[in-house]
């Protein structure tokens, strides 16, 4: 029974369950033996976007809520986690030549002369998890409360949450003596005395981050999987029937929108673990539309896919920018396009269209057969690829 | 602001208060684009600050020309700069409607991304053709200089000309939408593409020739632009959040809406600029903002179209 449970709803059965094998042998087994340290932090700053992919294939695969804020909750996780550490970093011995001895160096700059308020609380390791998890949760919720209640959404929504990213990120920059200004938050040590920028705690971060991105696909695939996910696919198509059935749609949409938040947020607060530093440029628009854009070339409805894709996209970014930066940005605008008016599914749909049938054809070894089918299909038009199709979903 | 007199204080607010007014003409030529293709079309063309920088360029180019081959030229050359900023613009985005919007007028949320990729693209071009460094064109004498009808106050003339030339277009628009029964067509397919389609209006080619219009006009405040400031390849990215939000906070598909947000946030940003720091007021204007559209979101003056 409980067998049952876990591979029907949380693995998504025998595909979902290959499907997240191939992927966690690639990313706990293969990645590790086979690139050095410094291409394996790479890899593992990749997969704490992969958070904010994943939480956008719950708000706008499923939910159709395209939110182009999600950098403003991986920001909040990322510099909660990041006021920890730098409590820590900036201890009254190290920071000695200050003028005021034992508050973050950006402050001293700035003239303050004590921790502000809303950094005290971040002296405790537990209070910061929390907030990690709570601070952009309830920020979602506030956004949220006010905005589905009273039916703001689609393209409203997403250019109020993407005036909401400009506002975070205009005030980290102008609040220079509290956020660290344009610089961000850098010189991070250590947890509780543990360096975090040793080459053993490197790779325990990597694998603590594929645990929690495991984590996280689990969890998202049992909600998308139950009672609620079948209503999140309902609302997308079809708002007002459900909404005439007696759900009440804007609480549904508040607390996906919450869920996307925290899962955002967790990406955040690993990715300042394991990159070092928290800057206002992850919060702002620009890597805001590039998690939507992650999302968008894996696949926006599938949980593996947006993985795949976020890793892709990064690679490119980082093999270009390093080779060809001109060419960079040509290349991410005809992804855009392309993706938007050719794969509106993704590498998801594309695997979903060729790849399973190849499966399936290798499988069988009828593969001289399928060609042949397919010539057919060419030549005779549309009907026997009608057929074809059907096949095709019924094997699913 | 105890420090300065009445005197001053009303200097400040005069200047500061005219300051907004060049803000004001820039944000309401971008947002007047941008309410006919948003408002009215219900495409959101991230691409939109892009073509405010093409018009931008093109007047940037035709003052080089001009100073180099016809230097005779040079004081005339700003008002063809300003036509032509329209029509290259103009035609821009008619080749994008055509190998692009076309396709995703059912899909608006994907259109976002879409021109979002576009405006890399046209940023990346920019940066290749015009290099990264910032471009300004060389302006005709009779822009330069102020008037000053006091002491205390400066006004400068080419802020002057641009609320001119603002003022125009914006009567042209209001007469081309309202008055014409090319307008009339625009707002007919835009309520009912299928009714106005079945009535015999070409839906295709005024979706196109609309959305070319509005990249036009946003192709004039590209050349309005080159007066105020420098233009680079980012220059109409950083433009392009502030005109959604005007076109949004007044109202999609509200013309006098869409002036009245853009006077009152140009105003707000620019005064309390000189009161508080530039950042603290532009957070202060945006929060207002979002707040007002929490509580009303349909704008300041939403017009009763059927959804």
């Amino acid at each position: 029974m409980v067998m049952n449970f876990m591979y029907e709803r949380i693995l998504g059965g025998k595909n979902g369950a290959i499907g997240i094998a191939i992927l966690a042998v690639l990313i706990i087994i293969i990645l590790p033996l086979a690139l050095d340290l410094f291409r394996l932090n790479l890899v593992g700053k990749y997969l704490t976007y992969a958070f904010a992919a994943v939480s956008l294939v719950l708000l706008w695969g499923y939910g159709g809520i395209l939110s182009l804020g999600q950098g403003v909750f991986f920001g909040l996780g990322g510099y909660c986690m990041a006021m920890f550490l730098k409590i820590e970093a900036s201890d009254p011995v190290t920071t000695s030549i200050q003028s005021t001895p034992g508050i973050p160096d950006f402050m001293d700059w700035n003239q303050l002369t004590e921790l502000p308020w809303f950094w005290v609380p971040f002296n405790s390791f537990s209070f910061t998890i929390l907030a990690v998890l709570l601070v952009p949760t309830i920020f979602a919720f506030i956004i949220g409360f006010s905005m589905f209640k009273r039916r703001v959404g689609g393209v409203y929504f997403a250019i109020i949450t993407q005036i909401i990213a400009v506002i975070l990120t205009v005030l980290i920059v102008g609040q220079q003596g509290y956020t660290g200004g344009i610089n961000g938050i850098t010189d991070l040590k250590t947890i509780h005395g543990w360096d975090i920028r040793d080459d053993s705690s490197k790779y325990i971060l990597y694998f603590i981050n594929a645990f929690l991105l495991f984590g996280v696909i689990f969890l998202s695939r049992y909600i998308l999987t139950s009672k609620f996910g079948r209503l999140l696919l309902a609302m997308k198509d079809k708002e007002d029937r459900v909404r005439f059935s007696g759900y009440d749609v804007s609480n549904f949409k508040i607390f996906v929108f919450c869920l996307s938040a925290m899962i955002s947020a967790i990406g955040g607060a690993m990715f300042t673990l394991q990159v070092g530093f928290m800057s206002p440029s992850f919060v702002g628009i620009v890597p805001s539309i590039e998690m939507v854009i992650y999302a968008a070339v894996g696949g926006r409805m599938s949980l593996i896919g947006v993985v795949y894709g976020t890793l892709l996209v990064n690679f490119g970014k980082t093999i270009f920018s390093e080779t060809f930066p001109e060419l960079w940005l040509y290349l991410m605008g005809a992804l855009f396009i392309g993706v938007v008016m050719f794969f509106p599914n993704g590498l998801a749909g594309i695997w979903q269209k060729h790849g399973t049938k190849l499966v399936a054809c290798v499988k069988k070894m009828q593969c001289v057969s399928h060609v042949k089918a397919m010539i057919e299909t060419r030549r005779a038009g549309s009907k026997p690829a009608a057929r074809l199709n059907a096949e095709n979903v019924s094997g699913e | 602001m105890g420090d300065y007199t009445t005197q001053e204080l009303l200097s400040i607010f005069a200047m500061q208060g005219f300051a907004g007014f060049s803000l004001f003409s820039v944000l309401l030529l971008m947002a007047l684009g941008l309410a006919i293709i948003f408002g009215q079309m219900g495409v959101i063309n991230m691409a939109h600050g892009e073509f405010m920088a093409v018009g931008a360029y093109t007047t940037y180019l035709m003052s080089a020309m001009s100073e180099k081959y016809f230097p005779g030229f040079i004081q005339y050359y700003f008002v063809f700069a300003i036509i032509a900023s329209f029509f290259i613009a103009g035609f821009l985005g008619y080749l994008a409607e055509l190998a692009l919007i076309r396709h995703l007028y059912k899909r608006p949320l994907d259109t976002l991304l879409a021109t979002w990729g576009l405006s890399l693209i046209m940023q990346q071009s920019f940066r290749s053709i015009f290099g990264a460094r910032e471009v300004s064109p060389t302006l005709p004498d009779w822009l330069l200089g102020s008037y000053q009808p006091t002491e205390t106050i400066d006004i400068p003339l080419n802020g002057m000309f641009v609320l001119a030339l603002t003022l125009v277009v914006t009567v042209g628009v209001f007469i081309l939408m309202y008055r014409s029964s090319w307008g009339l067509r625009v707002r007919a397919t835009t309520q009912n593409r299928v009714m106005s389609g079945a009535v015999g209006i070409n839906t295709k080619k005024i979706d196109r020739l609309t959305f070319a219009l509005g990249c036009g006009i946003a192709g004039i405040a590209g050349a309005a632009f080159t007066t105020i400031a420098s233009t680079g390849p980012t220059t109409g990215s950083l433009y392009i959040v502030d005109t959604f939000m005007v076109v949004v906070f007044g109202g999609a598909g509200s013309l006098f809406g869409t002036i009245f947000s853009a006077f009152s946030i140009a105003q707000a940003q620019s005064i309390l600029e000189f009161f508080i720091s530039g950042s603290m007021a532009k957070v202060f204007t945006l929060l207002t903002i979002v707040i007002f559209l929490m509580l009303r979101p349909e704008g300041l003056f939403a017009s009763k179209v059927r959804k």
